[in-house]
């Protein structure tokens, strides 16, 4: 992907929607109109903070089938990389962000007879378009929301109101947990599981289905990782003969990105494979943090999913 | 290996350890692979797990034989492969997640069974399968549409139009059947010799 492909739109609304979540809209500030999505969808956002570019995947929210405005949902990570305090602290209305087209990784799955949402926290996002798209179908879905509590959980009566008896909350403060081998068992033949919130969580749903004895075709999941910090080191590039720096909150490709060098991405969370790079060599140990490469890929090292992707080290050499 | 993308491959029969309920649907030569399925499982396996029998072909005692192989699965004997996918069509109908579905033996009585599986919602990836026996193939005529069962020749002669078809390795999943193209459209009066391909 290069930069022709990013567009530029403008901040028309931010809304507190949640503690540490604010909702922002966004309008086209180019001549074209935004462009259509489907259910699941997400932007990249590219934020120029005053020392490095950063890039944040970010689910839109509104309904596909409205395209004057896109909607997304940032969560105030406390002690992240900066993506997130960026969106906080020096975004507001009238603001310009370059925004990648939709693109959609988490799609529901047409065949389906029936679809089970599970979202935890932030985890609600790709799930408010993806509701509007089945809603419109006719499509039979049921979310089960789990949040901290009530002022953590954005959008939880917006919910209700819209979709009532197919929401399902609950509240951690409460001492509600998902039901989640309840909830699993004698559903349809042709379920669907999507599961969308923090890692431990996705994990436990996958383990809760696979031993319910869903098959894995059913059971679909879309994680957002930051890339882990960690400590600079030196990327070498074998095509374009350059050394780039990467520094401790960045990833190998912020870091191309901020040196102008044009790397290959689309999901920027280590899932999708686009951005899979031959490692020619490396001075260090590979800390692979995507799920696309197959364990035995990881361990021969010749491999690197760069945008998640990082070493302890001093260098690693790549063909690029 | 074929270079049709389309050519289903079967990679063998492996027992879900998770499945709340296994339903096989296999053929006598199938039977062979669901009694090693069994035996690579765990005991509680066998006691999930239901099987739907076509026994085609096979005289009484042969299907008591199997049907007593097949132990402590329960077995449903029927007559052939449409009273089989009949009856999982039927299984099918009320089943709830949880369910396995696995088929082997020939390619029609698999593609059958994936076919029905579709149906009812089963992402045919989620069918395990094993090829076991004749290669015998269902074909459908690319010109009249029409299906020919049990085809080991190629070419064939459609069964519904007359047309002779090249078998061909392209296939439906929708229709759970090969493509047959006229092999002599344009010399109608030369017939290539029946080879037997799909003994």
């Amino acid at each position: 992907m290069t930069a022709s492909f990013l567009r530029t739109v403008r901040v028309a609304e931010v809304e507190p929607v949640a503690s540490r979540i604010k909702r922002f809209r966004l309008v086209s500030a180019d001549s074209q109109p935004l462009s259509e999505f489907s259910g699941g969808s997400h932007v990249t956002v590219c934020m120029k903070a005053p020392d490095r570019l950063i890039r944040n995947p970010y689910s839109l929210m509104g309904s596909p089938s409205d395209t004057s405005s896109y909607q997304i949902s940032v969560l105030k990570v406390e002690g992240s990389r900066g993506g997130s305090e960026f969106m906080h602290e020096r975004v507001e209305v009238g603001t310009e962000l370059e925004i990648s087209e939709p693109l959609n990784l988490f799609p529901p799955a047409k065949i389906a007879r029936k679809h089970i949402l599970v979202a935890g926290g932030i985890g609600i996002t790709p799930f408010m378009s993806m509701m509007g798209e089945l809603e419109a179908l006719g499509a039979d879905f049921e979310l089960h929301y789990g949040v901290r509590s009530l002022g953590d959980g954005a959008f939880c009566k917006l919910l209700e109101a819209r979709y009532g008896k197919r929401i399902h909350v609950y509240l951690q403060d409460q001492g509600q947990l998902i039901p989640l081998e309840r909830v699993l068992a004698n559903q349809p033949l042709g379920s669907h599981m999507y599961v969308c919130g923090p890692k431990p969580m996705i994990d436990w749903a996958l383990r809760t289905a696979t031993l319910a004895g869903w098959p894995d075709e059913n059971i679909h999941s879309e994680q957002f990782n930051a890339p882990p910090i960690g400590k600079p080191f030196v990327v070498k590039l074998t095509k374009s003969k350059r050394e780039v720096r990467v520094g401790g909150h960045q990833s190998i490709l912020e870091a191309l990105e901020q040196n102008g060098i044009d790397a290959p991405f689309l999901c920027r969370g280590g899932a999708c494979g686009q951005c899979e790079t031959s490692v020619a060599a490396c001075d260090g140990f590979i800390e692979h943090n995507d799920h696309y490469l197959s364990d035995a890929e990881k361990a021969s090292g010749k491999k690197i999913m760069i945008c998640m992707s990082r070493i302890s080290g001093d260098a690693i050499t790549l063909d690029l | 290996m074929s270079t049709i993308k389309s050519r289903p491959i079967y990679p063998g029969l492996s027992p879900d350890p998770n499945a709340r309920r296994n339903v096989v649907v296999c053929d006598a030569a199938g039977a062979e692979a669901v009694v090693e399925l069994l035996a690579r499982a765990d005991g509680e396996f066998a006691g999930r797990t239901s099987v739907v029998l076509s026994s085609e072909g096979l005289f009484g005692k042969e299907s008591e034989s199997i049907v007593e192989r097949l132990k402590p699965a329960t077995v449903e004997t029927t007559a052939g492969l449409v009273p089989a996918i009949d009856r999982l069509k039927e299984i099918l109908a009320s089943a709830t997640m949880g369910l396995r579905l696995y088929a082997a033996g020939s390619e029609p009585l698999i593609g059958s069974v994936v076919q029905a599986g579709a149906e009812n919602f089963i992402d045919p990836l989620s069918v395990r399968t094993e090829h076991r026996g004749s290669l015998k193939r269902r074909v459908q005529c690319v010109h009249c549409k029409g299906m020919t069962e049990n085809v080991t020749t190629n070419p064939v002669k459609c069964a519904q139009c007359g047309l002779l078809l090249l078998v061909r390795d392209h296939y439906s999943k929708r229709l759970a059947a090969f493509q047959g193209v006229c092999i002599n459209a344009e010399t109608p009066d030369e017939s290539p010799e029946l080879k037997v391909e799909f003994q």
